[in-house]
């Protein structure tokens, strides 16, 4: 079932020359952890932001062509209704905590809905279980490192129970083990609950093995989108600038000068590994 | 971080997270206790009367166990309480015919102490009520939600705009930027490579932010629900004992009541 | 040539952020410094140029204390580049920008004019020199910063995560960059978490744990010490990963790159190649 369809989007920002993306199509089915990525400039910051209306509704600008998100034209239905059905997280997580302790920024968007308390009280524990910082709840942001701010700042979104996630570039300021502490939550959010991931990432080396659809973008427009194994096998994904995981290309390499290893891409060096060792016990 | 035995004023307005009685009070009933201080403080021009308004804060202040950053608050308004005075007696003086009677004296020690009480009162305010009881506070109030959220968000950035201040003051003396050097004027130049940056950053943040905001359902119904809630609890309720108290001593002893001056207790005119 | 003896640092009373490092960098050399946050990396980093000074312990810059000179003076010869552009520009246009540290120096308009013209070209923004630093990109933002820095020609450079937010492309450049500022004699320093990008460029690695360094030596043996990695909580760069998990007593553990992965693994397998 498509939870989000989009056909023949163009944005221009509003002053500017050229648009940022144009003519984009996709879809994206219930349930599916989608890997967005492309070089700088590439469109994929403004795609996420036409996701919950952020694009056309607060940046203004210009907007061409059909957005359906949970089957509401996300163009057109305010911020705060679509706010209900898709929960944005972004790469700054300093800027995304608002409120004097964890508690209040994780009911934040709550409030803002009219919820009751109870109902407000109940979501908040979930929210926090979930992502693990039910310790942390009254602390106050200034005293959390980055990788915990992020997480409180996933809670927050989760707490208003959207069906989508969509996370722009959420571990740039995090060191890698914060890092994979983050992509550990967003991958259980979407298995064991079932909810539809968007991830923007650049660092297909800790990601792609948790997406089964991949986008790559570039110059503002989709080049290729697909199962993330056929995506990153397919040798003009090179020339875009994108950095395809080593493991992936090892395989590449051996593969071409005649390694006999099965046809499934690999996608972690624990993949490889395995791969390889099947390959020698042959 | 701290700066030891120096003290400002400020020190005595910094919340202090601590366990007592006076920090779990309710903020609401806090303020209306500071402006029955206020209204004592006023009305008596006295100095046994403001001496005494002085005393009674005291268990508060012992209660709330904050005793050295309140010592802290009030050193650091001393300066200016012991100007009060100087400009009382000054006044006093030039009125008066160039000669200064027993009843100036009492009268500056009596302005002063009506600032000390002042002080005094609202530092044990700011100093047992944390920024989020305020701000919780303010939202209970009816206060616009717009207002007390601009509050809790501008103490919340506080920390993080003071440190990103020293960042860019660090990447800009790597620069060869000398702040402490050259003339006044020379030396106002020199900040502007630390404002700039420091603005252009103020407002990017704002912009996230706002997205955030927009993200979390910013706006969506006019009737917005609090997690929290300050309800009235036995302590508050004896508090506003002793306001009505307070108020009630105020407004007898200053319609009937004569009070004594210092001076005529000690037999001068 | 920097020397560190015995640096303590501590930003109040009781906590030490630095407890104990001994360092010496010789003219020259590309070093990366690594660590988790919190380990003292960019403290560390800050008493190259004075911006800290030490509790105890010595800081030596070409043979002067820190102590007994200004950051201004020693900024002249170790260049320090932060993290965030944004923390740093403030002109009205990319020329005033890069000139600002030259003015700071003293140097003459002429030598300005030259070495601002030396700079755009160098970092490829020449066709910005009129424009606003503020209406680039954050790559075209990063590249102003590094050519204001750049412009004195400091025989130092530190460069503070210069590769957060950077696509895979701009990480390339920047890799070619550093390697280019190498060949030119340029002592090179990188405060980095990004493992991939230092087993790329295969420098000298100072990993630091909680104020003190855990390890100094050669990149390809640190970054494939996997006890020494976790300890200080990172992660092995995926080739050598690879190659940790293949447990294989015929192949080597110390493989970062890739070309040198495939040529062993092929013979594992026994693919004759030519």
């Amino acid at each position: 079932m498509a939870l989000i369809e989009i056909k023949r989007l163009t944005y221009t920002y509003p002053g500017a020359t050229q648009p940022s993306i144009s003519d984009v199509s996709l879809t994206v089915n219930k349930g599916e952890f989608v890997l967005i990525t492309g070089p700088s400039g590439c469109g994929k910051t403004t795609l996420c932001r036409t996701f919950n209306g952020l694009i056309p509704q607060f940046y203004q600008g210009e907007l061409k062509g059909e957005i359906r998100v949970a089957d509401l034209d996300a163009a057109k239905h305010p911020t705060y209704e679509m706010a209900k059905h898709v929960g944005l997280v972004f790469q700054n997580p300093e800027n995304q905590l608002f409120a004097l302790s964890v508690e209040k920024d994780v009911a934040f968007g709550l409030e803002n809905l009219g919820n009751s308390r109870e109902e407000m009280r109940k979501r908040v524990d979930w929210a926090l279980e979930l992502t693990g910082i039910t310790d942390l709840r009254e602390r106050s942001p200034h005293e959390m490192s980055g990788g915990q701010q992020q997480r409180v700042a996933i809670a927050a979104v989760l707490a208003m129970q959207p069906e989508i996630i969509v996370l722009d570039e959420p571990t740039s300021f995090l060191d890698p083990l914060s890092a994979q502490k983050i992509f550990d939550v967003i991958h259980s959010l979407n298995k064991n609950l079932g909810i539809t991931v968007i991830l923007v990432e650049h660092r297909l080396d800790l990601t792609a093995k948790y997406a089964d659809h991949i986008i790559i973008m570039d110059q503002g427009k989709v080049r290729f989108d697909g199962d993330t194994r056929a995506v990153l096998s397919n040798e003009e994904t090179r020339l875009i600038g994108v950095g395809i995981p080593k493991a992936t290309l090892l395989f590449e390499m051996l593969q071409r000068e005649g390694a006999n290893l099965p046809e499934t891409t690999p996608l972690s060096s624990e993949e490889l590994a395995k791969m390889f060792k099947e390959a020698l016990n042959r | 971080m701290s700066r030891g035995l120096g003290g400002s004023v400020f020190d005595g307005l910094k919340f202090r997270k601590v366990s007592s009685p006076i920090h779990n009070l309710d903020p609401r009933m806090k303020f209306v206790y500071v402006i029955a201080i206020f209204v004592a403080a006023i009305l008596f021009n006295a100095i046994i009367p403001l001496a005494i308004l002085f005393v009674t804060q005291l268990p508060f202040v012992l209660l709330a166990r904050v005793q050295r950053q309140w010592l802290r608050s009030l050193r650091g308004a001393a300066f200016l309480a012991l100007f009060i005075f100087v400009i009382n007696v000054a006044s006093s003086f030039l009125t008066h015919g160039y000669r200064l009677l027993a009843m100036d004296w009492e009268n500056a020690a009596a302005m002063t102490m009506r600032f000390v009480v002042l002080v005094e009162s609202f530092s044990v305010f700011f100093l047992t009520t944390s920024p989020d009881h305020l701000g919780l506070a303010l939202e209970q109030s009816h206060v616009p939600y717009e207002f007390s959220f601009a509050f809790t968000t501008a103490v919340r950035f506080v920390p993080v705009l003071a440190e990103e201040a020293q960042t860019i003051m660090d990447a800009q003396k790597a620069r060869g930027l000398e702040l402490e050097k050259g003339n006044f004027m020379k030396r106002i130049r020199n900040y502007v490579p630390v404002l700039i940056p420091l603005i252009v950053s103020a407002i990017r943040r704002s912009l996230e932010l706002a997205e955030a905001m927009e993200s979390r359902a910013w706006g969506a119904t006019k009737k917005r629900t609090n997690l929290y809630a300050l309800k009235l609890h036995k302590g508050d309720y004896a508090l506003l004992a002793i306001i009505i108290l307070i108020l009630a001593v105020t407004a007898y002893s200053f319609l009937f009541v004569h009070v004594p001056t210092v001076r005529s207790l000690f037999g001068f005119a | 040539m920097l020397i560190i003896e015995n640096l303590h640092f501590s930003y109040s009373s009781n906590i030490e952020a630095l407890k104990g490092v001994s360092l010496t960098v010789k003219d020259g050399e590309f070093v990366a410094i690594m660590g988790q946050n919190g380990a003292g990396k960019t403290t560390l980093v800050k008493h190259f140029n004075g911006l800290l000074k030490p509790t105890s312990g010595r800081v030596l810059v070409d043979g002067v204390e820190t102590t007994k000179t200004s950051v201004a003076a020693l900024a002249r010869t170790v260049g320090f580049v932060f993290q965030n552009p944004d923390h740093q520009l403030f002109s009205e246009t990319v020329e005033e920008e890069i000139a600002f540290a030259l003015k700071n120096f003293g140097y003459a308009s002429d030598v300005i004019e030259k070495r601002v013209e030396w700079g755009v070209n160098l970092l490829g923004i020449a066709q910005y020199r009129k424009t606003s630093p503020f209406m680039l990109s954050g790559g075209e933002r990063k590249r102003v910063a590094l050519a204001s820095v750049l412009a004195w020609d400091p025989k130092m450079l530190v460069l503070d995560e210069p590769t957060i937010g950077q696509d895979h492309q701009q990480k390339e450049n920047l890799r070619q960059f550093i390697m280019q500022l190498q060949s030119q004699g340029k002592t090179v320093v990188i405060v980095t978490h990004d493992v991939e990008f230092v087993a790329e460029c295969n420098p000298r690695v100072v990993l630091m744990r909680e104020g003190q360094i855990a390890a100094d030596g050669e990149g390809k043996e640190i970054l494939t010490n996997k006890k020494v990695l976790e300890e200080s909580s990172i992660v092995l760069p995926q080739i050598a990963q690879v190659f940790s998990q293949l447990n294989d007593p015929d192949l080597p553990k110390d493989v970062i790159d890739i070309y040198e992965a495939k040529k062993l693994l092929l013979k594992k397998l026994g693919v004759v190649t030519e």
